[in-house]
């Protein structure tokens, strides 16, 4: 048996196999070489990762992150992301290619993945489906897919042609990728800045229809169906989305979705005070909404919860609402904001914080577990009930667009393995 | 009160005290020499991000009876292109030592989001398709001048009410005092929910009219055109235009009232605007007044005397 360097002691196993309290053994080498009642520490020199009271699992992974690097290094890199993420408990994210330039190119991902190899998280990149992600096109998909590229989108907008949306998908089936969708009609969504509802009628704002979504996830379900490609619909918002996922899921087409926590968390009542920190997009909607989502997540409709980490700095988010970019950072409160948000079991919430994310990322070889010997031991060790206030200021995003700030929120991830090297011990980032 | 950001701030009370107020400053501009020193050594800076001629005059005007000094911050279109954040040309302002800033901009919510970082008093004199709270300070003013009172009575609005920051300040106000109010337009120039407005909706202009005190007209502007919210000027001003013919279907001691600047032969044909019971002209007299009424709630905290001096 290799030789074991650390044991996190006195958790409670949380993943796919279930729950049992268990020590869990790892080797210098990043495996998961035991896991057991009561391991013995005596005499090996192992490092005691104590935690007792808390739950172990797999580490998290988010399909849907902004690290803005290359050309926003002002707010945020993939450094200063990838350490937001091992804050709250990620092992591997998925960035978006809304860069600048765009990762549309073997050489802009090339670059992503080699900077995001250093860090304190297990960094992937999604890449474009169009060049610079204007819709004209097609990006060298199977470039990018040899390279380890197995999501791709143009996030941030939609692919709006339909033809060239087909042969996305149609080409994309001989690569083993998902195509990713932001689902939003431009010619319905342009101009506006918040949901279109009561209070954008109030303030005076430009709203979005939550049709200008729900056509476009109408749309590419009938493009999954023609092409039989897999389609990931991301941060889905409205009511009416998740029911027409539900019934595409009910007709065996192969679709996936994901929910962001501020989409549960925060309705558009919150742009009361034109304050652009709650200026998202797919925008912040209703209660009704909300309840449909959580209706979703219940019922698997939902297979990931997903963050949308968008960091932008103080002086763009000082802008007047309908000027100012938008997006909202939300690596590391996503663990306590799903558990005060939805009533699931606990291995419901990690398989939708991990293994299940995993899987649409196409990297469950070394992400989301079990927890069991011969697996890399990515790892998140969480304590599931400690009340905790939110405070922007505290950190390790380059940006402050937090909006939960002076929640009260439960749940906080303590420490964070990744192969095997604890990054975040009692929620500090170690290198 | 620090601010004057919306009408919702105000309620019916604070509506009330401000049209009483007005009272006196009314009888002030009626004086040989209107003027009293009422804000003597205040200042008062109009910060207008957008081009507006007859607002920032008529608080000037106002400003300058109080006695009040007056600047004027001109945000040109390049100054915004050079890159200065809002935030920054407010601290900029109020480091010169202002009392209060009267803000005009193209974005809703700006004036709001000004009084966060600002020391000195606010006053939002149009904000993008929210809010012109003094325009409807001053609107309730015309009406009580008139009608009496605005309680109770039926106000038509019709026109561009999605993207009118007078139709979101009149009907807060109007209906915080009391009124019955309908808007008229076709649904395309409607907000997407005014089904949650205390209001009722008609896309009937002649039904309407006889059966209205106030037929308020919102100004119809060209650019409405080319975003297909209305095939052409021509079918607007058959359907929601207030016609010569139309007008004589108003009840006698009904009156019009229009915010400006009009266009004659589009919302409001050229010989009603001049007819007796049109009060565009009262509008904006009574506009200083209510500035000055403003201005001095906010600025003007223990020197009640002075007016009567």
């Amino acid at each position: 048996m290799a030789e074991v360097a650390m044991i996190v002691r006195g958790g409670r196993v949380v993943d796919q196999r279930g729950e049992r309290t268990a020590d869990v053994a790892v080797t210098a080498e990043g495996d998961i070489v035991e896991v057991g009642a009561d391991l013995d520490a005596a005499g090996t020199g192992a490092r005691v990762l104590d935690a007792t009271g808390c739950v172990v699992a797999p580490g998290f992974v988010d399909v849907h992150v902004h690290f803005r690097e290359p050309g926003q290094e002002d707010a945020e890199t993939i450094e200063s992301g990838a350490r937001c993420a091992a804050r709250g408990g990620y092992t591997a994210v998925v960035t978006m290619p809304n860069t600048q330039p765009a990762i549309d190119s073997a050489a802009v991902a090339r670059q992503v993945l080699e900077t995001g190899r250093g860090t304190v998280c297990d960094v992937h990149t999604s890449a474009a489906v169009t060049i610079g992600r204007q819709g004209g096109a097609l990006s060298p998909m199977a470039e990018l897919a040899e390279l380890g590229v197995r999501l791709f989108t143009d996030d941030g907008a939609g692919v709006q042609d339909e033809r060239l949306m087909r042969r996305a998908m149609e080409y994309g089936r001989a690569l083993d990728v998902t195509l990713a969708q932001h689902c939003e009609i431009e010619s319905l969504a342009s101009g506006g800045h918040m949901h279109e509802g009561e209070w954008s009628s109030q303030l005076g704002i430009p709203g979005i229809p939550a049709e200008a979504e729900e056509l476009m996830v109408s749309r590419d379900i009938a493009l999954a169906r023609l092409t039989g490609a897999r389609i990931h619909f991301q941060h889905l918002s409205t009511a009416g989305s998740v029911e027409l996922v539900r019934a595409a899921k009910a007709a065996g087409l192969p679709v996936t979705a994901e929910v962001t926590t501020h989409h549960l968390a925060l309705t558009d009542a919150c742009c009361a005070g034109y304050d652009p920190v709650f200026k998202v997009n797919p925008p912040l909607r209703t209660e009704a909404d909300i309840a449909a989502l959580k209706a979703a997540v219940a019922d698997g409709t939902i297979d990931a919860i997903a963050t949308d980490h968008a960091p932008h700095t103080q002086h763009a988010k000082e802008q007047p609402f309908d000027h100012a970019p938008p997006g909202m950072l939300g690596l590391e409160t996503a663990l306590a904001v799903a558990r005060c948000e939805l009533d699931v079991d606990l291995a419901t919430l990690v398989g939708l914080l991990s293994w299940r994310p995993a899987a649409i990322a196409g990297i469950a070889d070394r992400h989301g577990g079990p927890v069991e010997a011969g697996r890399p031991a990515n790892l998140v060790v969480f304590d599931p009930d400690v009340a905790w206030t939110v405070d922007p200021a505290d950190t390790a995003s380059r940006s402050r667009n937090n909006p939960y700030a002076g929640r009260q929120v439960r749940g906080r991830v303590r420490h964070t393995v990744l192969e095997g090297e604890p990054v975040v011990i009692d929620g500090e980032v170690q290198r | 009160m620090n601010h004057l950001l919306s009408i919702a701030d105000l309620g019916a009370d604070g509506i009330d005290e401000l049209l009483r107020l007005t009272d006196s400053f009314v009888e002030v501009s009626s004086r040989p020499i209107p003027k009293v020193p009422a804000l003597r050594g205040k200042t008062v800076v109009s910060l207008f991000f957008e081009d507006s001629t007859r607002t920032r005059l008529s608080f000037e005007t106002a400003a300058k009876r109080l006695s009040a000094d007056t600047m004027n911050f001109s945000v040109s279109t390049s100054s915004v292109k050079k890159g200065e954040s809002l935030r920054d040309t407010v601290e900029t302002v109020e480091a010169m030592g202002v009392d209060a800033v009267v803000v005009r901009h193209s974005s809703a919510g700006v004036p709001l989001q000004i009084s966060r970082w600002a020391s000195s008093s606010i006053i939002n004199a149009g904000d993008g398709w929210h809010e012109h709270p003094t325009q409807a300070l001053l609107d309730c003013y015309t009406i009580r001048q008139h009608l009496g009172g605005v309680e109770g009575r039926r106000i038509a609005i019709v026109g561009d009410v999605k993207h009118s920051r007078v139709a979101r300040s009149d009907v807060l106000a109007f209906t915080a005092l009391g009124a019955e109010v309908t808007l008229v337009a076709p649904p395309t120039l409607l907000p997407p929910r005014v089904d949650a407005w205390p209001v009722e909706v008609s896309h009937d202009l002649d039904d309407v009219l006889p059966k209205v005190d106030v037929v308020y007209l919102l100004r119809m502007q060209r650019e409405r055109m080319t975003e297909a919210l209305v095939p052409s000027l021509r079918e607007y001003t058959a359907r929601y235009g207030l016609t010569l013919a139309r007008s004589r279907l108003l009840a006698p001691d009904a009156i019009v009232m229009h915010p400006g600047p009009m266009n004659r032969g589009v919302e409001i044909a050229a010989e009603v605007a001049d007819l007796p019971h049109a009060h565009i002209v009262d509008q904006v007299r009574n506009g200083v007044a209510v500035r000055m009424a403003v201005l001095f709630l906010l600025l003007g905290s223990g020197t009640q005397g002075v007016i009567d001096g």
